[in-house]
């Protein structure tokens, strides 16, 4: 029997994984992801603040810096290929004494050094003009910092790279990798599979897939971060990103508050160490204390306008003993020729995936020739939104595909049309939070209370109606037992 | 807008008034609105002096809306309305523009989240809203859990726990916040006592356990200030979590059309007419405020029909005297003119005995009535007579200890 022998197996289908296989998915490689959940941004990829960061806050020289700084200058373009909601809205990084102005001047000759353009302090008149709602004496304006949409950013990449030949596998667990005459032979919990190249971009289990390669040393220490999302009705208080200096005296972490590209605002995230690394658990106190935070900074506020919480895990290499940041690790090591192991993409992972993504491909021109493909198709296109569409568009849309004109989520207005494209999807991915990853829809104030049943119902109808396989998320996340007639 | 019991209500009302010109626009694929999932029955006692279930309460008024002729489009969504009372809807037959005199509406409401509430632990498959689960069981045919715990004693909760028992899920007990129920007392009885399913107070659900599908829940005592109690914590293994903990008058769309909203009751501000703040715009039923029977919605949206035919006729006086509540909850309508006799709608905020609610202007005692017993789960109702009135000042409802 012929197993097949890929030329690059990629373990983590992450936003660093989807950027690295979309970016060689351009040569003439046999490439597969194995994910070893059932969609492409299921961990960190799918649960950050989605900023596009502008590299003032990276150490001059490290990876991270030049790498974000390349992100960012570079994802119009990428935006523009994938079709990414992105707006590059501008961030304020705000203090109040002369303490926070010299960190914010220290901040600003940071950024300088890394390469960041634009970057300029400014005072209170500026930022009321900014944000009116929001108090500061003093801040550091970064002109380049922007939000996008990480899930379609993640899926985007996954999308492109799989319609130009990218294979890939879902439900993929590596549990085991052997080199053998030359080749990887990796195990999972479903099969085993075949490779010249093994790339390790599985994020919070990066150290463990390193380890099974031979690459020991690195430890990765999960970090939690909570967020509270607030109703888009409120959307219009925070036009940008506005963040605290870190101040010392005041001894609080400052609250980071974030718009997203939808229109809603994020308050958080906290940072707090874990044992486990998939604890994606809210905890009270660190909801008390955003909501108390958001409440002061937004005395508008009220109970009514926070809608949902999450949390995201970033994988460190520093502990919690030391805090701060180690640069990434992107390293082709020795002792296991032809890997690529990426290990501690935290912040600014998002925005530097794609320059992340050419390091690798370059670590491994420089080690075997690269045949560019003549037919690579950079573009990836989202079905139009309902609710981005003027009412004529809105009229035109309709008439072509009258789907368009069914309204499944009343909240963020999302149509039928959206959520079959979002269930057909090309990865082929059939879970309930798939499909709201992929067209928003469940993501409103109601959080899916109108729009759960009818998705669940145009899902089990996609997949024959079996309503025992219809999953909420993981493995094992059935919503159903049975039928009740 | 909204074709379930207060828009249908309304329509048939206005027919028999005589404005011929009317449309219901729902965007289900039949009329009915929530009841056509509430399969249960006790609603229509006081209106029909019978005990039918939601399908049948709705039909009643569906086969009225017939023989009256009310026109109506099924699978349409209003996804725009202007303050000028232009209206959008959206069908797979495109997108339709209206432009009325006056609109009514009847959107009902949604459900309190898990999001909302901020419960915090993890996030696995089943954990639902009573609306949703209920959906699920009663219109798609689908069996959500065996071992359910319930958040909320409010009446569709109750409700859910004896469908649930009914198909053969094991309902482990109701865990209500307030140290008394939220829901009827029909329903505790009928739906929780009659199956030997626990109700406990003072309780919340401080923790959610669980990576794929929910293994189990910490519940938590609470204190007075509704605050979990450490140390009181208490596991409980289930695969399911039913919240209801409340609902929400749905008026997004309302905003849109400027209509301001009263804080507490989350609906619009109206007049005796159940004219909102935009002219020529109308509501009634849990658009308004959330009812729990639904007899009474119909009776709201009839009286609304009847000040939409005053407005069409021209004949609306200003309603600027100001209903101020206390001790209560809210009261509709907020605002009266003070010519004609007023039904006013309240709830109290807590259980009360042996209590009176008074009407008061200035200094003027205007009318009373007793409460032998209320509970904020049941909605009331006091007539102000026009004829108490002294002058343009506030009313001021108050709940005294008699």
């Amino acid at each position: 029997m012929m197993v097949k022998t890929y030329d690059a197996i990629i373990i983590g289908g992450g936003v660093v994984g989807s950027a690295i296989a979309r970016e060689l998915s351009r040569y003439q490689l046999d490439i597969a992801v194995l994910e070893k959940e059932n969609d492409v941004c299921c961990a960190t990829s799918g649960h950050n603040s989605g900023v596009l960061h502008a590299g003032y806050n990276n150490r001059p020289g490290s990876k991270m810096a030049r790498l974000c700084v390349a992100g960012n200058a570079g994802f119009d373009q990428v935006a523009a290929e994938l079709d990414i909601p992105f707006r590059r809205t501008g961030k304020l990084v705000i203090g109040f004494d002369g303490d926070d102005l010299r960190q914010l001047k220290r901040l600003k000759q940071q950024g300088q050094d890394n390469g960041c353009r634009g970057l300029c302090i400014v005072g209170r008149d500026r930022i009321k003009e900014l944000i009116p709602d929001v108090q500061g004496e003093y801040a550091l304006y970064s002109p380049n910092t922007g939000v996008l949409d990480p899930f379609q950013l993640t899926i985007g990449l996954a999308e492109n790279a799989h319609h130009n030949g990218v294979r890939y596998l879902f439900g993929q667990q590596v549990t085991a990798i052997r080199r053998q005459e030359g080749l990887y032979h990796i195990q999972t919990t479903r099969g085993w599979f075949v490779s010249r190249w093994v790339i390790n971009s599985a994020g919070l289990y990066s150290d463990r897939i390193a380890n099974m390669l031979g690459v020991e040393g690195y430890q990765i220490n999960p970090c939690r971060g909570e967020y509270f999302i607030l109703d888009q009705r409120i959307g219009y208080l925070l036009p940008l990103p506005a963040y605290p200096v870190p101040n010392e005296h005041s001894g609080g972490l400052g609250i980071h508050l974030t718009p997203t590209v939808d229109g809603n605002i994020m308050i958080g995230p906290s940072a707090d160490y874990i044992d486990q690394r998939d604890d994606y658990a809210v905890t009270r106190p660190v909801m008390d204390m955003l909501l108390e935070e958001g409440s002061r900074i937004f005395p508008l506020l009220r109970r009514e306008h926070f809608i949902r919480n999450f949390a995201g895990i970033r994988p460190k290499l520093t502990g919690p003993g030391c805090g701060g940041f180690h640069d990434f690790v992107i390293e082709c090591a020795p002792q296991a020729p032809n890997t690529v192991n990426l290990i501690g993409i935290e912040s600014p992972g998002l925005t530097a995936s794609t320059p992340i993504a050419r390091e690798v491909v370059q670590l491994i021109g420089e080690r075997e020739r690269l045949e560019e493909k003549c037919d690579f198709d950079p573009l990836r296109r989202r079905p139009p939104r309902l609710r981005e569409l003027s009412v004529d568009e809105q009229q035109q849309m309709i008439r072509e595909n009258p789907d368009y004109g069914q309204v499944i989520c009343r909240c963020e207005l999302i149509s039928k049309a959206e959520v079959m494209a979002a269930i057909n999807n090309p990865l082929g991915v059939r879970t309930m939070t798939g499909i709201k990853y992929r067209c928003r829809s469940m993501m409103g104030r109601c959080q899916g209370g109108y729009c759960q049943t009818r998705i669940a119902e145009m899902l089990l109808e996609k997949q024959g109606g079996a309503y025992d396989q219809l999953l909420y998320h993981h493995d094992g996340s059935n919503l159903f037992y049975g039928r009740v007639r | 807008m909204g074709g379930g019991p207060a828009g249908l209500a309304a329509a048939v009302q206005l027919k028999k008034s005589g404005v011929d010109n009317i449309l219901v626009i729902e965007r289900e694929k039949h009329l009915g609105g929530i009841l056509r999932q509430c399969i249960h029955d006790g609603f229509g006692l006081t209106r029909f002096g019978e005990s039918l279930s939601g399908p049948e309460y709705a039909q009643r008024f569906i086969d009225e809306a017939d023989r009256y002729g009310v026109e109506s489009v099924a699978d349409s969504t209003v996804i725009d309305i202007a303050p000028d009372k232009t209206v959008i809807a959206a069908s797979r037959h495109g997108l339709s523009i209206y432009e009325a005199q006056a609109v009514i509406l009847t959107m009902g409401c949604r459900e309190r989240t898990r999001g909302a509430l901020s419960i915090p632990g993890s996030r696995p498959a089943g954990i639902y809203t009573a609306g949703v689960a209920q959906s699920y069981i009663n219109i798609k045919n689908l069996m959500i859990g065996k071992r359910i715990i319930i958040l909320g004693s409010g009446d569709i909760g109750m409700i859910m726990a004896r469908r649930l028992t009914l198909e053969g899920g094991q309902v482990l007990g109701v865990f209500e916040i307030q140290p008394y129920p939220s829901g009827l007392p029909r329903n505790i009885q009928q739906c929780l006592n009659d199956y030997d399913i626990p109700l406990y107070l003072n309780r919340t659900v401080s923790d959610v356990h669980g990576k794929s599908r929910l293994e189990g829940v910490t519940v938590s005592q609470v204190d007075e200030k509704l605050q979990p109690i450490p140390g009181s914590e208490q596991f409980y293994a289930c695969d399911t979590l039913i919240l209801s903990v409340g609902l929400i008058p749905e008026n997004e769309l309302s905003r849109k059309a400027g209509v301001r909203l009263d804080l507490r009751t989350k609906g619009g501000i109206v007049d005796e007419n159940f004219q909102t703040s935009t002219p020529g715009i109308f509501a009634a039923g849990n658009v308004l405020h959330v009812h729990d029977l639904v007899d009474f919605v119909s009776l709201e949206a009839e009286r609304l029909a009847a000040g939409v035919v005053r407005y069409l006729h021209q004949e609306l006086p200003a309603c600027d005297i100001e209903i101020q509540p206390q001790g209560l909850t809210h009261t509709i309508p907020q605002l009266i003119s003070g010519n004609r006799d007023v039904e006013l709608f309240f709830r109290v905020t807590r259980p009360v005995s042996q209590a009176v609610v008074e009407l008061w202007q200035g200094d003027k005692k205007l009318t009373a009535k007793r409460l032998p017993k209320a509970i904020p789960a049941e909605m009331m109702h006091i007539t102000l007579p026009a004829s108490e009135l002294i002058n343009k000042l506030p009313v001021k409802a108050v709940v005294v200890n008699a």
